[in-house]
């Protein structure tokens, strides 16, 4: 009896000292760690309240139980950006754990040269909320990035965000309820294949955006993935690039050249099953006189769309477009191309020739339409004809990883 | 004196050492005392002979923290003059600077509580940081590399009393700031920081002809063709604009440009940033996430509350608030100047 009840205050008198403790340890680990060794974390679920780093090392790997086992909470998060931050290191793995509700970022790795994330599940716990924070798993300014087995939830902005990097690999994950599902944005060389993007506002997104340093992404193949049901109400704060996604787009592709999307299963996303946009249907200003803001190089084939005959999204900017300006009702198109095109480049037939193509091929099951944006949206085109075509495919992204 | 002597040497010892940032075993030295270099009780911070104390024109803002710095140069060598960015110090130099609050600001001289002492040491392998956390007793402070909260209460200069969280940071976000092209660099010791003077027991000095009669510093121009000292909240040492973007400078720039660690964003806020996209003029974010606001620009010209940056720079939340480290409170003077500033813009001119 009297054990059980010292037992019981020992539990109660752990709140105070313990998270303080159990962020101290970690951190003491994190940094006297030497080269070439692995950091094994213990079963059990940590509360942290401030950032945990690791910096400038090599060849390290931290590897938890389980990501249902070993869990660091940030949930009591008082400084710092991101739970977890990963900073100029080489050939650096994570594994086999869960980062939870970080202020920030869940889990940030910033100029890593080869990086792994594997089985580690990044989310939000709560409700969607934009005040969840930005990216659960993040590398950006990173060179041979492998992303696979791992689960992203509840990002205000994307579930999975590769930001600025070359020679990424993110495969098998599952990106569920965040505003996008998987983000690749200004990167080089990216496959992203069998994954599950399901119940966000967008699927999967291939970015290009101004004003970065890596000005301009491209090579990079979205394919064998499941994109279904992303028809959840946008909940990124506004002034996000994300913020202005419509509920229902399964893969976006802005701005974005040398892109493969192929043998995907596209399902009952509402608004757009896969669109090809420029910057300017953003609305936002371009400043940056380094950047393209044309999609080019477009190669969509094989993949299977199917779609349950409702409207699409009247909410938002793209809502009021589609509801007002396009009109398509119930009949909404699965494939959509802005008809924005690069005037400096373009043929005789209003169209970009060899590499630079936008070409649509062998899908089943896609309606298509080219809203004529440029042109105020007067000639909506629902004839994919002109588009039937299909470019080299790209060749499968190498890594230098272990 | 005699220990002073032997630091020079034992600061290229402790190159190995601080290898990478590890700290091995119980060096280098565990306490701050055993460095030698203050005279006298350890919390009077009285400076020994060749360590030499010195002040910023515009400091960064840390939740309303002072600070005394220090330098300590090896005897026989000398830092290098430039206008325009951190002067070359040479190896063997340990840069002090120790975090404390007067229980009273008002009375800046009384007692006050001391919570760390930061050392940025230049070692053969280039600099690296080592922050030393006190003792409540103020005797000691002991080297901690995983940093810690503490709780501190004040009365501030308007006779209110003040209680919040302190950060003392990890040796790894040292690196968060102190970082250039990822090698860890000094911020503050530039020459448009350190041209004024200021008194050194009986005398006053410019800082610069200071350092320089120690032996210290080599290439001083004539002290006319300085870039002048600005300070942030005294209009007599530069106008809105020099003032602001000085402010910028030193609490944002050191991630905000090109070769920082939030080069990412393509915001730039170092001084010499001149085009006004990347100082954020109309600028649309890039990872803000929820730190946007609900705002579309970074700096929408003449109108500071459509503008993400000063959003930022008064909020508190972990996830929103800039600069991300070393504040949990509003840097209520700082905010003034910035939003003068974005009043003041006319559009597409910063």
């Amino acid at each position: 009896m009297k054990i059980i009840f010292l037992f019981s205050l020992l539990l109660s008198a752990q709140s105070l000292f313990a998270q303080q403790d159990a962020r101290k340890q970690l951190q003491t680990r994190f940094i006297m760690v030497e080269d070439g060794q692995t950091i094994e974390l213990e079963e059990g679920r940590f509360e942290i309240d401030a950032t945990l780093s690791i910096e400038g090392k090599k060849n390290i790997t931290i590897k938890g139980k389980g990501a249902d086992k070993t869990v660091l909470s940030f949930k009591t998060q008082k400084t710092g950006a991101e739970g977890l931050r990963i900073s100029n290191c080489s050939d650096f793995v994570l594994e086999s754990l869960s980062v939870e509700d970080a202020k920030g970022d869940c889990i940030k790795a910033m100029n890593v040269k080869g990086i792994t994330f594997r089985n580690v599940h990044a989310k939000w716990t709560g409700k969607l909320s934009k005040n969840n924070g930005s990216y659960a798993i993040y590398p950006v300014l990173c060179e041979n990035v492998l992303i696979e087995n791992c689960e992203a939830r509840g990002a205000s902005d994307a579930g999975i965000y590769v930001g600025q990097s070359q020679h990424i690999i993110v495969r098998k994950n599952k990106a569920y309820e965040n505003v996008a599902g998987i983000e690749i944005e200004n990167s080089l060389y990216a496959d992203v294949y069998e994954n599950e993007a399901y119940e966000n506002t967008g699927g999967i997104l291939v970015f290009d955006l101004p004003d970065l340093q890596l000005k301009r992404g491209g090579y990079c193949r979205v394919f064998n993935n499941v994109v279904k049901e992303n028809n959840t109400k946008n909940f990124a704060p506004k002034g996000n690039i994300v913020a202005k996604v419509p509920l229902g787009t399964g893969i976006l592709l802005l701005a974005s050249n040398q892109v493969e999307v192929f043998g995907n299963r596209i399902i009952n996303n509402r608004t757009v099953g896969t669109g090809i946009i420029s910057y300017f249907i953003t609305e936002n200003p371009v400043k940056d006189s380094a950047y393209y803001p044309y999609p080019t190089g477009i190669n969509i084939h094989d993949n299977v769309y199917s779609r349950e005959r409702k409207r699409a999204t009247m909410k938002g900017r793209m809502g009021k477009l589609y509801r007002f300006k396009l009109k398509f009702g119930k009949n909404v198109p699965d494939i959509i191309f802005d008809g924005i095109t690069d005037e400096k480049i373009v043929t005789a037939n209003g169209l970009y020739a060899n590499e630079k193509r936008i070409c649509i091929r062998n899908n089943s099951g896609a309606g298509y339409a080219n809203l004529d944006a440029s042109n105020d949206f007067k000639n909506i085109s629902r004839d994919a004809g002109a588009m039937d075509c299909i470019l080299t495919s790209l060749p499968a992204v190498k890594t230098w990883l272990p | 004196m005699k220990k002073l002597i032997s630091i020079s040497t034992l600061v290229v010892l402790l190159s190995g050492l601080i290898a990478g940032g590890v700290v091995s075993g119980s060096r280098p030295y565990d306490k701050l005392s055993d460095y030698g270099f203050f005279k006298g009780e350890l919390k009077n911070q009285q400076p020994s002979e060749n360590v030499l104390p010195y002040k910023l024109s515009t400091p960064l803002f840390s939740d309303y923290a002072e600070k005394l710095r220090f330098i300590f140069i090896p005897e026989g060598s000398n830092a290098k003059y430039n206008d325009s960015t951190v002067f070359d110090f040479p190896k063997g130099t340990v840069l002090i600077k120790t975090f404390y609050y007067p229980d009273d600001f008002r009375k800046p001289a009384g007692t006050k509580k001391i919570l760390e002492t930061r050392l940025l040491i230049h070692n053969e392998n280039g600099w690296s940081a080592l922050p030393y956390i006190w003792n409540e007793e103020q005797t000691e402070a002991f080297v901690d590399v995983a940093g810690e909260t503490k709780k501190v209460s004040y009365t501030d200069i308007n006779g209110k009393k003040q209680k919040h969280d302190y950060v003392i940071p990890n040796q790894n976000q040292c690196k968060g700031c102190h970082n250039k092209s990822e090698v860890l660099m000094p911020i503050g010791p530039t020459a448009r920081q350190l041209n004024f003077e200021t008194s050194f027991g009986s005398e006053t000095l410019n800082q610069l002809v200071f350092w320089a009669s120690k032996g210290r510093l080599v290439n001083l121009p004539d002290l006319s063709t300085i870039p002048a000292a600005i300070a942030f909240n005294d209009s007599s040492t530069g106008n809105i604009n020099q003032r602001a973007r000085l402010w910028l400078d030193i609490n944002c720039g050191h991630c905000h440009r090109p070769a920082g660690p939030a080069g990412t964003s393509g915001l730039y806020l170092h001084y010499d940033e001149s085009d006004p996209l990347h100082l954020g003029v109309m600028k649309t974010p890039v990872a803000a996430g929820r730190g946007s606001g609900n705002l579309k620009f970074n700096i929408v010209p003449g109108k500071p509350e459509e503008s993400i940056l000063l959003y930022r720079m008064k909020s508190t939340d972990p996830g929103v608030m800039m600069p991300e480290l070393g504040r949990t409170k509003p840097h209520t003077e700082g905010i003034a100047l910035i939003r003068e500033w974005i009043s003041s813009l006319k559009t597409d001119q910063p």
